[in-house]
């Protein structure tokens, strides 16, 4: 790699990408996209604890229990990946 | 408009709690535990409020050491010592993206921040670290992780002052990685190893077969940081059932095996490297649906000299111990057995002295004592038992019983959560209570606050006739308890002595036949009465002197001291007497005064002093003197102060200085003199303590009545009691003064009082009776009396007239009435045959006297749980007074109730009536469903105190909001805006408006204006046309806003809260406002043209802030007399604030620059940026935050000199802005 590259736009980009997990590129496909909104929700509920609480007594659920969904929920979080196109 | 955000009552949930040794003191008590052992602290975070509280084994109660707001989300803490130390610190992570480290200074009282480290971006991200934290027990590392890919491990050391050090951090990163738990495992002085339950997902996100996603394993994950190298390496990683979801460090080097138990749903795992499963299943509540797992939420480990275990909690309850056989280092047995039941927790700390810490994750927090460690035979299930059928582990069945093991000794009230919340004055009383609807499920309250400070009566009895003054005195100073009431009529004097009993006697030798003016212990052992005519002076061995007053010359006023005394004679003359070294009581000097004296006062003798040289003298012409009592200036004036209406009553309070410690800040002795003028104004004042120069003035008014002022012992020291039309408290709390009601009715004298039963009491007459009570919960803004519900409310009206209150109710998986009732006859019937381990039957108190020791306490264990798509529901109408349901309507056929409002209809054929929104079989995943929704009408029978169905109308989406408008009934179902007028049969639908975007949350009307609250869309201004029969929308918010409470401010303006924990005011500009009031149309035709599509015209927003917790009811009300409106919210989190708007641009510029200089000077202790917490979704707009202001009194005096400086005032004057803005609130 020369010395110019690395402060190119794209590679500055990739930098991004690779430390900050969903940021975004142009050939996102919508179902990635949704995936790290969901991800990112999840967390942030997690996080969150008034919202956990908000959650759980919609659910009546122990706010354990809720937290412990929304953890398992961030594994396929839009459902299963749609088939992607061969080219 | 600006805004002052001030917090009422703080947080009173828990997030998270730890114990631990924070102030390093060694226990007072060491006979109860050993000796050398320091005593323990709980720290506890409530949202973003941390406290440390500390078990009071005198008491039984928890006592708040400290209670700090952070400013941020706390979301994990934990405690580590360094090895050989006797202090523990305290870890925070947060959403600030910075760990903290804590260390408490017991001597100022606060938290210190040791160590700050930023390792990432701030707010609850997935990948910045802050959501799990894990402590090497030795002290050595510790790792904080994110719930996604990011670990960093810090190495903890000290240098050569002793002081904690930390390393930069170690990454033990890995991409596509969820972690669910993480703890530290107890290896001795080996390498620090963290252990974590980590689940991969990259291949399942690429895999659209959805084969990866179901062979998606989860992991035990060991790093071993290893100190020599300065390297965190990813030791081993081995599969583990894929239910679990929380680790436990189980003890290590001599104590026990090392490694860890795996919490999994159904299973508790033993688990260390290279060492073989060990696998128990967590026994079931024989009435669990089987669809449900069992999921551990809390875990505690308790551990003594020779053995140790594990108390852990599932989500239903029950909390299970759990033993490990072991033998060297393998681990032969693990077992649970069923220990006891309590409310779920959110934290459960075992405390060395025998007690157990449970934070409530809803509901008020309680604390047990152990009684037994569970050694009975119980049910149990162990590894060794264990049975494998066809569909996997066979789990043992159980009943929960009563509380075995552990007793509960006290609780500690939580608000959480608050569902709903009005403030209204229905007891009439002199300011307003607040109703809350708090709790969940089983644990429901409805909650009354009133502002000031609970009182706990011990005794009431009545007089002969109405008393108008009370005292309680020692014999001898040296004496712990009072010896004698003495209460004085309108012309005699009754004298009752303590003792056993309280009763009558005549042999004290104090003068009967008149009444008194005042009584006291004078010197060491003598007692004193003042009557109109004269002194009498008791000596200890019955002598008695009296000195009379001259001519017929009456005595009007008395000041004393124990040494003083000072009396005002009716002709305008003013004598002051001394106590001698002989115990002699001598006339000193005598003075005429120019006017009437209206009240006299004395100030205490300083400690090794002889006397006070403070004399005030209030008189008619509206002025307080101070004179000298010196011998050689005696009864000269030092100096005068012009009050704003003549004194009624003067008191001196002492405040003896601190040097902070664990009750106080750093401050000097003072003396304040306090006067109650005859306006109903209290008038303080710092007494300069050598000049007598009166300086630093503050005023509040206390009510109507004058107040009278009355010393008395609070927590040791000296307090004031001012009865105005309800008694206020004026006491030191924390370094801090503060005058606080006291919920209770007027009182006309008070006293302190002190006997053996109640070592702090006050003792006071009002009517005809005499009172003797103690004052609680010092420090408390409100006082709450509880009344139980059923379900989890959701929201209730007040009925106007007949002040009851109307409540619906509604939890989701959970068995009606009826079937509750059916399964505990059945479960009676069949004893405890069920409970599948038939040696329970020989529990005492299972067979004889059954009845009682099963019927289960609901609000202990919870309703039975239900297939989740069950739901209950009922329509309470409640008497607040006499705390009465007097009509209970439980919905049948899995309804749900979900809006409540009464309405009159044109048609006054009916009166008021009550619609109830309900939704049938409602579920919330995948996506909001319902079979049907109904709009149920009720007439009130029985004066209101019962209900009778009009009809039902049914709706085709869920009705969440109803709203009278103009005579008809404004319904929200689903998006629709609909219009109903209320026929024989159902209701009539007249007009609707099917505009707006997702679900209508709140409906407010005004004049001919409604204003709906949308669920994710913030607020649409309608109006209704009567002409044409039409609603339509004229103006709408440009922001997304997910509305969880909603409030009408003004014609042009809504207050609202969305779910991410924001407040913010909407308002229509003047000029579309004016605009719309005077087209012909109302603005029908710009209606029609619509703009960007969304309505012609846009709110905006005028003032935004992050509360930081999700609000769920606001109200513009005022919570004092005569108080400016503020607007009142509740939280999920059972907080209770207000905002405040200025009315003056002066006090804008004020708070908004000590705000600057705060955030500057002070920031927030976990490390977040105190301007960026307030804007953590929409920047901060036109809002003070007070919380932060009111920081300002327990910074350091230089410090606040230096912020006091840059403001161009002194520290004292900004000390009185603050109370000042505050006594506007409450």
């Amino acid at each position: 790699m020369q010395a110019s590259d690395r402060f190119n736009i794209n590679s500055q980009l990739e930098h991004l990408q690779a430390k900050y997990v969903g940021t975004g590129h142009a050939d996102l496909t919508r179902f990635e996209w949704a995936v790290n909104i969901q991800r990112d929700s999840y967390a942030s509920y997690i996080g969150h604890s008034p919202m956990l609480a908000y959650f759980s007594i919609a659910e009546n659920e122990s706010i354990g229990r809720e937290r412990y969904n929304f953890m398992q929920k961030m594994l396929l979080p839009c459902g299963l990946p749609p088939e992607r196109d061969e080219d | 408009m600006y805004l002052y955000n001030l917090t009422l009552q703080r947080t009173t949930g828990v997030v998270c709690a730890v114990i631990g040794s924070f102030s390093g003191r060694d226990s007072k008590k060491s006979s109860a535990t050993a000796p050398g052992s320091s005593t323990q602290e709980i720290a506890v975070a409530r949202g973003s409020t941390l406290e440390l509280l500390r078990h009071d084994p005198d008491t039984g109660r928890f006592h708040t050491m400290l209670s700090v707001d952070v400013f941020g989300a706390i979301r994990s803490l934990a405690q580590f010592r360094l090895p050989g130390a006797t202090k523990d610190y305290l870890v925070v992570g947060s959403d600030s993206g910075r760990l903290v480290i804590l260390e408490y200074s017991p001597d100022r009282n606060r938290f210190d921040k040791v160590h700050q480290e930023t390792f990432g971006k701030s707010c609850c991200r997935r990948t910045v670290p802050g959501q799990l934290l894990a402590v090497d027990p030795k002290g050595r590392a510790l790792c904080i992780a994110a719930l996604e890919k990011q670990k960093l491990v810090y190495v903890l050391n000290r240098d050569a002052a002793a002081r904690l050090t930390i390393s930069s951090p170690l990454e033990a990163h890995k991409s596509n990685t969820i972690t669910f738990s993480l703890t530290a495992l107890d290896c001795g002085f080996g390498n620090p190893i963290f252990a974590a339950i980590e689940l991969e997902y990259a291949e399942s996100d690429r895999d659209p077969t959805g084969q990866a996603a179901d062979q998606a394993q989860k992991y035990l994950t060991f790093y071993e940081l290893d100190l020599g190298l300065n390297h965190v390496s990813r030791k081993a990683s081995e599969p583990i059932d894929n239910g679990a979801n929380l680790l436990v460090t189980v003890p290590g080097g001599a104590d026990g095996p090392s490694g860890l138990l795996v919490c999994c749903e159904n299973f508790v795992l033993y688990r260390n490297q290279g060492h073989p499963e060990v696998l128990a299943v967590i026994p079931r509540r024989a009435d669990l649906p089987a669809e449900r797992g069992v999921l551990i939420v809390a875990a505690a480990t308790h551990r003594q000299k020779d053995k140790f275990f594990f108390l852990l909690q599932t989500e239903y309850g029950d909390i299970f111990k759990v033993d490990l056989e072991h033998n060297g280092g393998t681990v032969t047995e693990l077992r649970i057995k069923y220990f006891d039941t309590i409310p779920v927790t959110s934290a459960i700390c075992v405390l060395q002295s025998g007690f157990l810490f449970a934070a409530s994750e809803f509901g008020n927090h309680a604390l047990y004592q152990f009684r037994y460690l569970g050694q009975d035979v119980d049910v149990e299930s162990s590894s060794a038992t264990l049975m494998e059928t066809e569909e996997g582990f066979h789990p043992v069945f159980f009943q929960p019983r009563a509380l075995k093991n552990i007793l509960c000794i006290n609780e500690i009230e939580s608000l959480m959560p608050i569902m709903d919340m009005c403030v209204a004055n229905l007891f009439d009383e002199e300011t307003p209570q607040v109703f809350t609807a708090c709790g969940r499920g089983s644990r429901s309250t409805l909650r009354i606050l009133r502002p000031g400070l609970a009182i706990s009566e011990m005794a009431r009895s009545m007089l002969p006739a109405e008393p108008i003054a009370v005292w309680a005195v020692k014999k001898n100073i040296n004496y712990m308890f009072d010896a004698y009431i003495v209460v004085s009529f309108a012309n005699v004097t009754l004298v009752l002595s303590i003792g056993e009993t309280i009763e009558e006697v005549s042999d004290s030798q104090f003068l009967g036949t008149t009444h008194s003016l005042a009584v006291s212990l004078l010197g060491e052992n003598s007692l004193m009465q003042v009557h109109p005519n004269g002194i009498r002076h008791i000596r200890e061995d019955g002598r008695v002197n009296e000195w009379r007053t001259p001519g017929k010359k009456t005595i009007t006023k008395v000041g004393s001291n124990q040494l003083q005394v000072v009396i005002a004679l009716s002709g305008e003359e003013l004598i002051y007497f001394e106590m001698e070294m002989t115990g002699q009581l001598m006339e000193v000097e005598k003075q005429d005064m120019s006017g009437d004296v209206a009240c006299l006062a004395i100030a205490p003798v300083p400690e090794g002093r002889q006397r006070s040289r403070f004399l005030a003298v209030g008189s008619y012409d509206n002025t307080i003197r101070i004179l000298s009592l010196d011998p050689d200036d005696c009864l000269q004036p030092l100096s005068v102060q012009s009050v704003s209406s003549a004194p009624e009553s003067l008191m001196f309070l002492e405040v003896q200085a601190s040097v902070g410690g664990e009750d106080g800040a750093d401050h000097p002795a003072n003396l304040f003199l306090n006067a109650g003028l005859r306006n109903g104004v209290l008038f303080r004042t710092n007494v300069d303590m050598v000049t007598g120069q009166l300086s630093d003035t503050r005023s509040r008014f206390l009510g109507p009545r004058p107040p009278t002022l009355f010393p008395c012992i609070i927590s040791h020291r000296q307090a004031m009691l001012c009865l105005s039309n309800r008694p206020w408290l004026g006491y030191m709390h924390q370094g801090h003064f503060r005058l606080t009601p006291l919920s209770c009715d007027t009182l006309e004298s008070a006293a302190s009082f002190s006997s053996d039963q109640c070592t702090e009491g006050v003792v006071a007459v009002a009517g005809g009776a005499l009172r003797i009570f103690t004052i609680e919960r010092l420090g408390e803004t409100f006082n709450e009396t509880a009344i139980p519900l059923r379900y989890t409310p959701r929201k209730f009206v007040i009925l106007p007239k007949k002040k009851y209150l109307a409540v619906i109710e509604s939890d989701k998986g959970a068995l009606s009435a009826e079937e509750r009732e059916a399964a505990k006859e059945c479960f009676e019937a069949s004893g405890a045959v069920e409970n599948g381990n038939s040696k329970m039957q020989n529990g005492d108190g299972l067979e004889e006297g059954g009845e009682e020791s099963n019927t289960l306490s609901d609000e202990q264990y919870g309703y039975p749980k239900a297939e989740s798509e069950r739901w209950v529901s009922c329509i309470r109408i409640l008497d607040p007074r006499s705390r009465d349901t007097t009509c209970l309507l439980e919905l049948q056929d899995n309804e749900a109730a979900v809006s409540i409002c009464m309405v009159n209809f044109h048609d006054k054929e009916h009166g008021t009536l009550l619609a109830v929104g309900t939704a049938k079989g409602l579920q919330f995943w995948p996506k909001r469903n319902l079979s049907a929704g109904f709009i149920y009408i009720y007439k009130f029978v029985d004066e209101g105190r019962s209900l009778e169905l009009l009809h039902k109308t049914q709706v085709e989406e869920v009705p969440l909001a109803l709203c009278q408008f103009q005579g008809r009934l404004l319904a929200g179902v689903g998006s629709v805006l609909r219009l109903y007028d209320l026929g024989k049969r159902k209701l009539l639908r007249k007009c609707e408006n099917k505009l707006f975007p997702r679900t209508i949350v709140s409906i407010h009307t005004y004049r001919d204006r409604i204003y709906v609250g949308d669920m994710q869309e913030s607020f649409h201004y309608c109006k209704y046309r009567q002409d044409e029969n039409q609603l339509y929308i004229f103006a709408d918010d440009g922001v997304p806003r997910w509305l969880t409470a909603a409030n009408h401010i003004d014609f042009d303006t809504m207050a609202g809260a969305d779910k991410f924990g924001n407040i913010y005011f909407a308002r229509l500009p003047k000029d579309v406002s004016d605009e719309i009031e005077e087209d012909p149309t109302g603005g029908e035709i710009k209606w029609e043209q619509g703009k960007l599509n969304g309505a012609p015209n846009r709110i905006v927003e005028i003032a935004q802030f992050h509360v930081g917790d999700v609000v769920t009811c606001l109200q513009k009300a005022s919570l004092i007399p005569g108080g400016g409106e503020c607007l009142i919210y509740g939280t999920v989190m059972g907080s209770v604030g207000a905002l405040l708007a200025f009315n003056c641009r002066e006090d804008v510029d004020f708070f908004s620059h000590l705000e600057m200089h705060l955030r500057q000077e002070h920031p927030p202790l976990s490390g977040r940026d105190h301007m960026e917490y307030r804007s953590s979704y929409f920047p901060v707009k036109d809002v003070i935050d007070g919380d932060l202001c009111e920081q300002f009194t327990s910074i350091p005096a230089d410090t606040q000199r230096k912020i006091a400086d840059e403001l161009d005032r002194t520290p004292g004057e900004i000390l009185k802005k603050l109370e000042d803005i505050r006594n506007k609130i409450i």
